[in-house]
């Protein structure tokens, strides 16, 4: 019983990642595509904006999937980390790369530092998602079985490049979609075309691209083939494929309001129904969730420790995301770092 | 089950030296992301409490430090999670369960505290100050809970309990509790959170001691160099007490380790201490100045004190004569500096209390000035110390780092060791360059806004103020200067002047 709520918990973890983390790798990936220094300004100085308070909090969702792999399922955590070595260590130097290149880009005036690090945060942005991609693929195809040892066998296979192309695309989807929004609430609605524009280029392209995975799949990943077209599996692929059907015509529509709520709604569908197909696996046809999971105390503490997380992180986040979209959250302006702006603490306070 | 792998296998040595170089580069960062806001809290009070704009403009700029290094901070601690599994798969897959629960605690605090310094830093200009305020009030206590969950497992990893080994050596009966609060716990959790505040506060106030040896006295300087500086210095007598306490710890719960960074090679009361020195394989000791008995005397208070040696375990079973000579060197590096840190407290706390001033003399400035590097350099050699100190344990008498480590390719481990010091060259020179530019912006600003008496501030060195339609922003808006105004820069932002 534990094992599998631990899991489910897991897997939404995973999918508050994908979509969060997702929207903020896209953002790099149209921030790469922009185009050259005169021609990307605009988009650039939206995604700048549109990502500062957040992203931080966004990647710190990758922690908690590491920690409840490591806590909760040991044996798991240490077969994807031993087997697909190379993917996962060249994500995390992008992980450095993209945070650093964003956070230490914003300081700088000088054109030719913000292209360095702008050029550093974009290409990592594109990288890291495609390497976790490729380590899922790893593990829905199987190849990841406990006791393998590093190979590119387990990663470089026709099913982790679908999944780390499905990854980039996605994550630009999100990303788009986002942004395309993003401009509406920053009043610069020549951007709102831009990327409402972007966000249906890659819709069409995710729909390609999860219609080869469905075929390749079958051969090469047969477990979860079957998760997908049978069951809960099938309920949640339809699902992800009514919320695209449903964003590409909001986005058509122009009523952008709605297609962030959708395109989550895809990603995330497209996300839980990959770890139903999976059941009762967690690495399909070698780790079962109960066979990896850690001791009944370890992880009856582990969700006691995560209800009191949630309860303390949920209301946290919400005002940080109600916050942030109702434009409460801005940068420090320099006038604020050079001397007592007036505008501070015009009531004096007692 | 546990072979005797007295002879450690390639890989051992790139992955420790990948752990090690990453996690010395990360510890500089955690004194900031741990204490720095307290003392921008404080700060911040103080502001607001006296409507004192020069103590709201510190805490502002503190918060834009934050900002950039917090950022830094995050990431290279997500390489550190990482690394569990990249390098240590041994080490999670089979003690995960027993110990991981610690980094859960720290998983949601450190997710508490993105989100509340996330709103901290962007709140300053549209909140309401007192609303902005309490909302950064519970970020000392994130800190101190993600502290609580890192410090759990790596005191488990020292003194490892809360579990039995079934038939194949496979631990079951895990009673959490036991597991999070073990004996070297308390003791190693106090003296690091006190570590965090003492250094942040040092190197926040090193930075205003150079400026006052600069003869930049003004009441911002002194502002920005007590307010940091009386916290650290309360805290560094105490620091004493609680590493003092640490180390009779180490000597009742792990006596190895003990004998190692003392250098103690045979079981013997009257133990003499060692200051520096170097330990050689047969047990003898070079150089070094020699204290009789003191050894004896500062583990049990008497030189009847019976010490355990080096010799007391097998070879295979206590760290090399060069690991406890490293152990040993920086601990007693880091006691040198505290002491001298106790020292700068001091002389601080006797003008203070007796002459209500601070110290006149320019010694005492460049010793503040370099109180901040000093006590980052403690906190690695007290890191250096524990971990060191620790092998050839990575989990204390259970398990060997050698049997831990991942079965890649020493070869692949090098490249990466490579790959990864390249990369944190290139990221932590950027971070000071961007904090050094930070501050030479912020000083020419303050000298023409002293040239012009405090003239508005409405335009910046830097070019036209952009402005966001949701409100008023600043340079940090703007585009490279060469290019043409961003979007919305109309200049009619509708917010009022960013009051509410």
């Amino acid at each position: 019983m534990m094992p599998a709520v631990l899991a489910v918990v897991l897997l939404l973890a995973v999918a508050a990642y994908a979509c969060a983390g997702g929207t903020d790798y896209g953002a790099g990936f149209w921030d790469l595509t922009a185009g050259g220094a005169a021609r990307g300004r605009r988009p650039r100085w939206l995604i700048d904006h549109a990502m500062a308070p957040v992203w931080e909090v966004n990647n710190v969702w990758l922690v908690f999937v590491l920690v409840l792999m490591w806590t909760g399922f040991p044996v798991f955590f240490q077969t994807v980390f031993s087997a697909m070595w190379l993917p996962l260590a060249l994500a995390a130097i992008g992980l450095v790369l993209r945070g650093a290149g964003f956070a230490l880009r914003k300081p700088l005036r000088r054109l030719a530092g913000r292209r360095l690090y702008g050029a550093v945060f974009a290409v990592s942005s594109l990288l890291t998602p495609f390497f976790f991609g490729a380590a899922v693929g790893g593990i829905a195809s199987g190849r990841a079985v406990p006791g393998t040892e590093a190979s590119a066998h387990a990663w470089a296979n026709p099913t982790s490049v679908l999944f780390g192309l499905i990854a980039i695309v996605s994550t630009a989807f999100l990303g788009a979609v986002f942004l395309a929004r993003d401009a509406v609430r920053f009043e610069a609605p020549d951007l709102v075309g831009y990327f409402r524009w972007r966000a249906l280029g890659s819709l069409v392209a995710l729909a390609v691209l999860a219609a080869i995975m469905l075929t390749v799949t079958r051969t090469d990943a047969p477990h979860v083939w079957h998760g997908l077209t049978h069951g809960v599996g099938l309920g949640l692929v339809i699902l992800a494929g009514v919320c695209s059907l449903a964003t590409g015509l909001l986005l058509l529509l122009r009523s952008g309001a709605w297609s962030r709520v959708t395109a989550v709604g895809v990603v995330a569908a497209a996300v839980l129904a990959w770890g139903a197909a999976q059941r009762p696996y967690l690495i399909p046809t070698s780790l079962t969730v109960a066979d990896a999971a850690a001791g009944a105390s370890s992880l009856r503490w582990l969700g006691v420790v995560t209800l009191v997380a949630v309860l303390l992180v949920c209301p946290a986040v919400v005002l940080l995301y109600w916050l942030d979209t109702h434009g409460e959250l801005e940068p420090l302006s320099d006038a604020d770092l050079h001397t007592a702006p007036d505008h501070e603490d015009p009531d004096g306070h007692r | 089950m546990v072979p005797l792998l007295a002879d450690a296998p390639a890989q051992l040595l790139p992955a420790r030296e990948l752990m090690a170089f990453t996690l010395a580069c990360h510890i500089i960062l955690v004194p900031f992301g741990v204490a720095l806001p307290l003392i921008t809290l404080v700060m911040h009070r103080r502001g607001l409490r006296r409507n004192d704009p020069v103590a709201l403009l510190l805490a502002r700029r503190w918060s834009a430090v934050m900002a950039v290094q917090f950022a830094v901070g995050v990431v290279t601690g997500t390489v550190l999670s990482f690394e569990f599994g990249l390098l240590w798969p041994g080490l999670m897959g089979k003690w995960g369960g027993v110990f991981g629960i610690g980094f859960g605690v720290e998983a949601w605090a450190f997710f508490l505290e993105a989100v509340l310094i996330a709103i901290y830093l962007y709140g300053w200009r549209r909140l309401k100050p007192r609303t902005h305020f309490l909302l950064g009030l519970p970020l000392p206590a994130a800190a101190l809970l993600g502290a609580f969950g890192i410090l759990a497992a790596n005191s488990w990893m020292n003194t490892p309990q809360g579990f039995t080994l079934d038939a194949q050596g496979k631990p079951v009966n895990v009673q959490v509790w036991a597991a999070i609060f073990t004996p070297m716990f308390g003791p190693q959790f106090w003296h690091f959170v006190v570590a965090m505040l003492i250094t942040a506060g040092y190197t926040v106030a090193g930075v205003y001691a150079v400026g006052w040896l600069r003869g930049r006295r003004d009441r911002y300087h002194r502002l920005g160099f007590t307010v940091p500086f009386t916290l650290a210095a309360v805290f560094t007598p105490v620091q004493f007490l609680l590493g003092d306490s640490l180390a009779r710890s180490v000597f009742h719960k792990q006596p190895v380790k003990f004998a190692a960074t003392e250098i103690v090679w045979r079981t013997d009361t009257r133990v003499p201490e060692y200051i520096f020195g170097r330990l050689h394989p047969d047990g003898s000791v070079s150089g070094g100045i020699k204290i009789p008995q003191f050894d004896s005397i500062l583990a049990g208070f008497t030189t009847d004190t019976k010490v355990t040696g080096l010799s007391s375990v097998p070879a295979s079973d206590r760290p090399t004569a060069t690991q406890a000579t490293i152990a040993h060197w920086a601990f007693d590096l880091m006691v040198v500096i505290g002491s001298l840190l106790i020292l700068l407290a001091l002389w601080y706390g006797w003008c203070r209390l007796r002459r209500h001033r601070l110290p006149a003399s320019p010694w005492f400035f460049r010793g503040a000035a370099c109180a901040g590097v000093a006590s980052v350099v403690t906190v690695e050699c007290g890191w250096i110390t524990a971990e060191v100190g620790r092998q050839p344990w990575i989990v204390y008498g259970h398990m060997r780092t050698g049997e831990a480590v991942t079965a890649t390719r020493p070869v692949s481990l090098w490249i990466m060791l490579g790959l990864v010091v390249v990369v944190y060259l290139f990221i932590f020179g950027s971070l000071l360059t961007v904090l050094l530019k930070m501050r030479a912006g912020w000083r020419l600003a303050d000298g023409q806004a002293a040239d012009r008496g405090r003239e508005p501030e409405t335009d910046t060195p830097y070019g036209p103020r952009s402005r966001v339609p949701a409100g008023p922003a600043g340079t940090d808006d703007v585009p490279p200067p060469d290019g043409p105004a961003p979007p919305g820069d109309t200049g009619s932002g509708p917010g009022g002047g960013g009051r509410r």
